[in-house]
């Protein structure tokens, strides 16, 4: 897979230039080719490949190119740019909301929504497919002499008493370059005041900032860092060549869920196609259990049997940190705590 | 046509109008519904929408001059409902967009500072917009805060979808409700009309009885103009009747003193062609006072067939008294009147009634029946009746239309020459009748001869 995509950075070069920051472009080809579906998405490509492969077995002559970009480069190619996608795959769910809200997404309703409860679904547009929880991500040998930290609390804990163990040694999401990051930091701060003490002391530590969670997970297995704050504990757990090096935590004061939508464009094309595609994804996710694929599939029974997963709810409320002026309040508040002078 | 006038039937005319009027109400009731339905509805957005509006509002602060705005992430989750509506705002500073959606626009606010609400199209949708305002001062300087919050109206259209739907129903049910009864209502009216009709045509051809059946208040007026036709035509039958007993009654007397003189006369004239003509003119007084008598007879009859008194009649005594009276008459014709009763017989009925009924049949057997043959009487029973048997050796009747005989003024056809007005027979049928009785006439089986039978029910 790897080598298929570095074959790829040949074909990117070729692209033309696009006002939208591209990270990441696979094609999935067919043979008797008689649509295609432009996806642009925020999950990385080797770990939804395997939905889009399971797609294509049952739906053949469908042909996917499949567009890598950051949450926040979705809204620049739908709103701004305008440009044609026919699925729009994205775990910041403000964002997709709005999308929704400001008209930019076309509704679908098939047997497949009609089965999903009410909060897994917003106006008939956005559907919700996976269940994410916002994990730590600690480093094994780091941790060895320390009591594991279990809830935000402890990790507070156990940063000021090792200050010199993890300064420099932190890593969490830049809320300033990262929708998700944003999305989970104000649902932190929403939820709890302890976050933002959280974040007072890992501004302090002058904690690393990243745009992925993938790039920490790799940083906390090598040892760059110890700690990761909101990592998507999906993109740790299918990493199971890492498992030996990291722990995943969810804390369990209270763990933000974030769940992964996908609408279709207002601009597009193939929308019966794309359709067909949340339909797969939605049975997908509802009858696999997530067991097949590396995101975890959506299941009451996961939030009833553990009283500390919060879901982030789909819902107009989640357009109040887009507003302009509450989003510079909230990170200009971010910034004082976490971007701390040495 | 019009259907209020054109059905003659009072029964498809009432559940005509009844249906027009339900239907007129469950349209009604329809629009009362809906239409209040839909105020709730309106009122309710407006009031959410008033309420986000109000606690943006309260989020909004001055922080060292500058206009802070820290929405409350409950300003837009109040809006959240089971459709997902789609929610828009704008916050602005003097008119000045501040944040939110620049291009949103806002309700025209009047003077004063309560919510204004607007219906406006914005992206292609109709929406609902709530504008608050509120004047700030900014380091000193009074400034003006609007905040507008506008929603789709996807779970209102929603609501009056199903109460829509509900609405429809109801006036249906109601419709249909309001129809049976229109229909039930039409059938008791006529029902009551029709009872009427049938208690009015059962009754007999001499009931002249005023109608008594119960019927609604609106029918009495019918009843009573009926009654006060039914008591006009009885006193007018009642005046005939006395007008001919009276009539009969005037004129018997001086025939019968004209019918001495005659036969004084005729004694004392000698001359046969004189003596001829007397005895035709007493002939012909005989033929008229009869006549009298028997007019007097029916009209007596008639009158107290219709108000029949009934008191228990012994028929024994009652006949041998009426044999016994007119045997001087057989004997004029040299008849045997004989008269047998095997026993005692007790019926209910009017005296005189019977004694009209049994003296002219007698009469009318004397008078029919050659001279020198034997008349029998006999008084019988069986378990119901008791019936008198009156058996000449006469002509009989004719043979055809016996049954004929009892109308007024009938008389057989071989009955000329003989002096009668064809009463007799008509009297002692009406006195039968009108005592549940029957009267059968036939010819003597085997012999000459006419056999008259009266049965009256046993008491």
């Amino acid at each position: 897979m790897r080598a298929f995509i570095s074959s790829l950075a040949l074909i990117l070069s070729a692209l033309p230039a696009l006002a939208f920051e591209i990270e990441e472009n696979m094609q999935f080809p067919a043979a008797n080719q008689t649509a295609e579906l432009r996806v642009i998405s925020t999950a990385d490509a080797d770990l939804f490949a395997p939905f889009i492969t399971a797609f294509q077995a049952l739906n053949p002559g469908i042909a996917v190119d499949y567009f890598v970009v950051s949450s926040s480069e979705i809204m620049v190619a739908l709103q701004d740019e305008g440009e044609r996608f026919d699925l729009a795959i994205s775990s910041a769910m403000d964002l997709q909301i709005k999308l929704a809200n400001d008209g930019l997404a076309l509704p679908y309703r098939s047997g497949a929504t009609g089965s999903l409860p009410e909060w897994a679904i917003w106006r008939d547009r956005v559907f919700a497919f996976t269940q994410e929880p916002a994990t730590m991500v600690l480093s094994r040998a780091d941790f060895a002499d320390i009591d594991l930290p279990r809830t935000r609390q402890e990790l507070i804990t156990a940063l000021r008493d090792h200050p010199d163990r993890f300064r420099e040694r932190i890593g969490t999401y830049d809320v300033r370059e990262s929708g998700l990051g944003y999305l989970f930091a104000t649902q932190d701060g929403r939820t709890s005041e302890t976050f933002w003490r959280l974040a007072q002391v890992m501004g302090g530590l002058q904690t690393q900032l990243y745009r992925g969670s993938s790039d920490m997970i790799e940083d906390v297995a090598s040892g760059r860092i110890a700690v990761a704050y909101n990592v998507l504990g999906s993109y740790a757990q299918v990493r199971e060549d890492l498992h030996d090096r990291i722990h995943i935590i969810a804390p369990e004061d209270f763990t933000t869920v974030m769940m992964r939508t996908v609408l279709v464009p207002a601009n597009a094309e193939a929308p019966e196609e794309a359709g067909r595609f949340i339909d797969h994804l939605i049975e997908t996710a509802w009858t696999e259990g997530g067991g097949r694929f590396a995101f975890p599939g959506i299941t009451p029974a996961r939030l009833s049997e553990n009283a500390s997963l919060r879901p982030i709810q789909l819902g107009p409320g989640l357009l109040v940190y887009l507003d302009r002026l509450k989003r510079r309040q909230f990170i200009e508040e971010w910034e004082a705590a976490m971007v701390q002078p040495e | 046509m019009w259907p209020f006038r054109a059905p003659g039937s009072i029964r498809l005319r009432l559940t005509l109008q009844l249906l027009t009027g339900a239907a007129v109400m469950a349209l009604v009731l329809f629009l009362i519904v809906y239409s209040f339905a839909r105020q709730i509805g309106a009122e309710s957005q407006d009031r959410i929408l008033s309420a986000s509006a109000t606690s943006i509002l309260d989020a909004t602060t001055v922080q060292s001059g500058n206009i802070s705005v820290d929405i409350p992430y409950s300003a837009f989750t109040m809006l959240d409902n089971s459709v997902d509506d789609r929610v828009f705002y704008r916050i602005t500073q003097d008119g000045a967009g501040l944040t939110g959606y620049d291009d949103l626009p806002s309700a025209r606010q009047d003077q004063g500072t309560g919510p204004a609400f607007d219906t406006v199209t914005y992206r292609g949708e109709e929406l609902r917009i709530a504008t608050l305002t509120r004047r700030v001062s900014v380091g000193g300087t009074p400034t003006r805060i609007d905040v507008t919050v506008g929603q789709t109206r996807d779970a209102q259209a929603d609501v009056l979808a199903r109460i829509l739907r509900m609405t429809v129903l109801l006036g249906f049910g109601f419709f249909a409700a309001s129809a049976l009864l229109a229909v039930l209502a039409g059938r008791s009216t006529a029902a009551s009309l029709s009872r009427l009709a049938e208690s009015v045509s059962r009754r007999g051809p001499q009931d002249l009885r005023p109608v008594v059946a119960e019927v609604p208040s609106e029918m009495r007026p019918l009843v009573a103009s009926l009654n006060s036709l039914i008591a006009r035509l009885s006193a007018a039958l009642t005046r005939t009747e006395d007008f001919i007993a009276e009539a009969a009654h005037r004129v018997r007397t001086p025939l019968a003193t004209v019918r001495a003189h005659g036969e004084n006369t005729l004694r004392r004239v000698s001359k046969e062609e004189n003596r001829v003509s007397l005895r035709e003119m007493i002939r012909a007084i005989d033929e008229s006072s009869r006549a009298a008598g028997q007019l007097l007879d029916h009209a007596m009859v008639s009158l107290r067939a219709d108000q029949l008194e009934l008191s228990p009649v012994a028929l024994r005594p009652l006949v041998a008294d009426l044999v016994d009276r007119l045997r001087p008459v057989a004997e004029l014709k040299d008849m045997d009147l004989r008269f047998e009763a095997s026993e005692e017989q007790e019926v209910m009925g009017d005296t005189i009634l019977i004694q009209n009924a049994v003296r002219n049949l007698l009469d009318n057997a004397i008078k029919y029946a050659p001279p020198e043959t034997p008349i029998d009487v006999a008084l019988t029973r069986d378990e119901a009746n008791a019936t008198l048997t009156i058996r000449d050796r006469g002509i009989g009747f004719p043979a055809t239309g016996a049954d004929a005989l009892t109308g007024r003024f009938a008389r057989g056809e071989n009955a000329t020459g003989v002096i009668g007005s064809g009463l007799g027979l008509t009297i002692a049928d009406e006195v039968a009748r009108a005592h549940g009785g029957t009267l059968t006439i036939a010819n003597t089986e085997g012999g000459p001869g006419a056999c008259v039978r009266l049965s009256l029910p046993l008491r």
